[in-house]
């Protein structure tokens, strides 16, 4: 239906875009809003987001942190850069891992599509060392599937 | 609207980023590994295998020993970056569909008839 596409833009960008069946303003909302945030931006199955702040102005703070079942959590900061209801959010955000990864600077724009919403993100390639501590940290929920598969092959 | 979306595979499991840590410093055994934990030689050698599978880690012979490095060719890797971040941002945007099904329900069912 409306798959989501990921492309690279040089070395330096990665582009995602993404087609849903709401308007901008439902899927701007559900990008500034703590109590709907929590609901999806989520990653696995199991975790949860005890904890999230964004103020959707220039110079808002964000404050997102995950926890799992088991208490094993980590946290994202950054700060708004730029909003324009319900069209563009620009933010610049870093993970804690516990160190903080590079900045990432995010442009997310929503345009109307019909009766849904195309919304086009536009982020930073991590470098190599962010990607690393990252995979470090991700490859057992996000691989299992994938290792499981080439095993099949094999 | 999180970028890096990824690291919500997460675990931040501090020993695997340890043990990578301990390796960018050079080749070491999963005992030598072992050493600086409360952990077990069989525990520290399953954290090992993960990193391996994940093309992060390379074993070699020498011996009776295997000694463990960091394998460049899978941390460059940037497709595999790629690949995680797709898979992470794609089931949060599934969800998402579904928060903004329930969002028109609740909105239509607000208005008055």
């Amino acid at each position: 239906m409306s798959k989501m596409v990921l492309t690279t833009e040089g070395d330096r960008y990665v582009i995602v875009t993404r087609r849903f069946a709401a308007s901008p303003e439902l899927v701007f909302r559900a990008h500034t809003e703590p109590a709907l945030i929590q609901k999806w931006l989520l990653g696995p199955d199991g975790w949860t987001m005890p904890v999230c702040v964004i103020e959707p102005k220039p110079g808002g703070r964000i404050r997102y942190e995950w926890k799992d079942k088991n208490g094993n959590g980590f946290h994202l900061t950054g700060e708004v850069v730029e909003v324009n209801p319900f069209s563009k959010i620009v933010h610049v955000e870093r993970m804690h891992l516990p160190d903080p990864t590079p900045d990432n600077h995010v442009e997310t724009r929503f345009e109307a599509d019909g009766r849904g919403t195309l919304m086009t993100m536009r982020m930073t390639l991590p470098n190599e060392q962010a990607r690393t501590r990252m995979l470090a940290t991700g490859m057992e929920h996000g691989m299992e599937d994938s290792y499981a598969r080439l095993d099949k092959l094999l | 609207m999180q970028a890096l979306d990824a690291a919500f595979f997460a675990l931040s499991d501090p020993t695997r980023r340890a043990i990578l840590a301990r390796l960018a410093r050079g080749e070491a055994t999963v005992m030598q590994l072992a050493e600086p934990f409360e952990m077990t030689q069989p525990a520290i050698s399953r954290h090992v295998k993960v990193l391996e599978r994940a093309g992060l880690l390379t074993r070699r012979v020498e011996g009776s020993k295997r000694p463990c490095r960091l394998d460049k060719k899978g941390i460059k890797a940037v497709e595999q970056w790629l690949g995680v971040l797709q898979k992470a941002l794609a089931r949060n945007y599934d969800r998402l569909d579904d928060v903004l099904a329930d969002l028109q329900r609740t909105t239509s069912k607000g208005e008055p008839r």
